[in-house]
């Protein structure tokens, strides 16, 4: 692979993978008690990360009683005694589980879908074609890098109820209880054009100069050349996008009341206001982290080169 | 791959330089119109509201009212100064930074140092120690606050222990800590990821000097491996900072802030006045301390992080 390519997000694949034998150099193994305190080491900090897991996984398929007359044992963590689905029966049975569920899907694949074609998009104009001026705007977007979310949240709040919206039914006021306050603020980002406008300036310019020999218009260029190339940054971008929105809390938590609008990370909330059941609540928590551990689990190394990709802002 | 690796070869012999585009006019076009959907989006919901954030804590905004904002002065701010639980919440905002900065990206890094080796299974225990991370925040503390209860999971481990633990969030000097050790291990496999990155880009050949020179694992820690994160470590101190003083889901989700505004946030301050209340005005005055805050460290770290740059 060469070189130039694979500056950028890419340069971190290796994160994953490999590490460097920082200790075994040289013959110098480590003294085999050291060697043996080290495993143990690692064996107790696996237990602590993941062990409170299990324990949600666990819980979930265990009546309430059990769950308290089993905490004193290692039986906590394992599937013995009374085990059924009766925990996730309830939980659909008293809120709408699906369609929570839906929404959360609906409001995270539109934004993570949206958001790379319109980050890209003017990480492109920004990077590949350029103009007066660009060197401005990239500065504008990149300072506003520093801005928390939750600084804006209220006031944002505020401006959404503000807003005109031109839907199916004619234009409305107000944004507030909709689908759309959900996804529209959160596409266009400005870190996501970040990471596009430095992988963009990683491929070679030669080749939108070949393209443009062929005849290729600058649109081609980006949709046929420079997208295709882009894998790793579209990952990295997905990711990063995929992870805040299908976890998203606070902003959903005061711009939805509706039942029917929420997404999952609200309604759990909710759930657990009508409900003591811990049983129920576990059964709720492991369903909607499944999809999520699912999807790392397939994807580990990408979801480990976003994150450590997002690290190289600094 | 292939056909970048022909390209770079063919452009190999042509002179690597950006020549300005022909036609520059339509490129200009095109490429406005390409930014257009992003510069729309980023200016309605990212610069309007930062400029709102400054604008309304000026009024007396609220967030369903039939009369327009009105210009108050400084008002909010004569209030917030008054205010018992800005005070406490900006405490405990700070004691929570604080203290989940260093013991944070600490436990990261021994983490990281961990799992930075060659070893069967290294990848196993990366993958664990990461699992927290995407879990949701919402769910973790969910799961927390099943196991803090007074009979709860930790009690009862530490029962095994011989020691009889507190009732975690219910009392007022335990609950902070409670959410400190959560929030320490809910996070703690991210900033792991991002050490390791860092480590990773400290060159070998500086660890074989140091062992031709005889260094111990100590020194090489010491004069290779620390100076080399420092670029990671700035990295790391800012967003830690950052998402400390952003503390909000947990707290929220747990405590509510009790018991006695012992958990009470800057952040769930202002969700309570500017949402539950309604008092945008109020609300954007607290965002803006809170801004003030976030721009503080951030500078403040700047400035120390340049001024080691010029002794070394």
């Amino acid at each position: 692979m060469s070189a130039t390519v694979t500056t950028g997000t890419e340069g971190l694949a290796h994160v994953a993978e490999t590490a460097v034998p920082e200790q075994h150099r040289g013959g110098d193994r480590p003294h085999p008690a050291r060697h043996a305190l080290g495993l143990l080491l690692r064996i107790v900090l696996c237990l602590v990360f993941g062990l409170p897991l299990v324990f949600m996984v666990v819980s979930s398929f265990k009546p309430d009683l059990q769950i308290f007359d089993d905490l004193g044992s290692f039986k906590a963590f394992m599937p013995t005694g009374d085990i059924s689905t009766a925990n996730y029966t309830g939980v659909f049975g008293r809120v709408p589980f699906a369609q929570f569920m839906m929404n959360s899907v609906v409001i995270t694949v539109v934004t993570v879908v949206l958001g790379i074609v319109v980050n890209s998009m003017a990480a492109f104009a920004l990077s590949r074609i350029g103009f007066r001026g660009a060197g401005a705007v990239l500065g504008i977007i990149l300072a506003t890098l520093i801005v928390p979310f939750e600084t804006l949240a209220l006031p944002l709040l505020w401006w959404s109820n503000q807003l005109p919206f031109l839907g199916p039914d004619g234009i409305s006021q107000g944004w507030l209880d909709t689908y759309q306050v959900q996804i529209i603020p959160f596409i266009a980002n400005a870190f996501s054009i970040f990471l596009f406008y430095q992988y963009f300036d990683s491929i070679p310019k030669e080749l939108d100069e070949a393209a443009k020999v062929d005849g290729a218009g600058w649109f081609r260029i980006y949709r046929s050349i420079v997208m295709p190339l882009s894998g790793p940054a579209i990952a990295t971008v997905a990711i990063l996008t995929f992870l805040p929105m299908w976890n998203q809390y606070l902003w959903p938590l005061m711009a939805v009341q509706t039942e029917e609008l929420r997404p999952v990370m609200v309604g759990i909330d909710y759930f657990k206001q009508l409900n003591t059941s811990w049983g129920q609540i576990m059964a709720y928590a492991t369903m909607i982290t499944a999809p999520v551990l699912v999807l790392f689990v397939a994807f580990q190394r990408s979801f480990i080169n976003s994150i450590a990709s997002s690290g190289v802002k600094g | 791959m292939s056909t970048i690796t022909a390209a770079e070869n063919a452009s190999a012999t042509t002179l690597r330089e950006r020549k300005p585009a022909k036609g520059s006019r339509s490129s200009t076009t095109t490429a406005l119109l390409m930014l257009l959907p992003a510069a729309v989006l980023l200016i309605t919901f990212l610069l309007i509201p930062i400029g709102l954030t400054f604008g309304l804590a000026f009024t007396n905004a609220r967030l369903i009212s039939p009369r327009p904002a009105e210009f108050i002065g400084t008002d909010n701010f004569v209030r917030l100064f008054q205010d018992e639980t800005f005070w406490k919440s900006l405490r405990n905002t700070i004691v929570f930074a604080v203290v989940i900065v260093p013991l944070q990206s600490a436990c990261a890094l021994g983490l990281a140092l961990l799992v930075n080796v060659k070893m069967r299974g290294v990848n196993f225990f990366r993958t664990v120690y990461f699992l927290p991370v995407v879990t949701s925040m919402v769910v973790v503390s969910m799961l927390w606050l099943f196991m803090y209860q007074k009979n709860g999971l930790i009690n009862e481990v530490l029962l095994k222990f011989g020691i009889v633990g507190p009732d975690w969030l219910g009392d007022p000097k335990t609950a902070l800590l409670a959410i400190i050790l959560m929030s320490a291990w809910q996070a703690m496999g991210f900033h792991m990821v991002i050490w390791l990155s860092g480590l990773q880009t400290i060159p070998a050949d500086l660890y074989e000097a140091a062992d031709l020179d005889g260094a111990d694992r100590w020194q090489k820690f010491r004069y290779v491996t620390w100076p080399g994160l420092r670029a990671t470590r700035t990295f790391i101190l800012i967003t830690i900072t950052i998402s400390a003083f952003a503390l909000f889901t947990q707290v929220n989700i747990m405590t509510q802030g009790g018991p006695l505004d012992s958990t009470s946030t800057l952040v769930l301050m202002a969700v309570r006045t500017g949402f539950q209340q309604q008092q945008t005005g109020y609300a954007s005055a607290i965002s803006l301390a809170f801004f003030v805050l976030v721009l503080a460290v951030t500078l403040l770290n700047r400035y120390v992080t340049r001024d080691k740059d010029v002794v070394r």
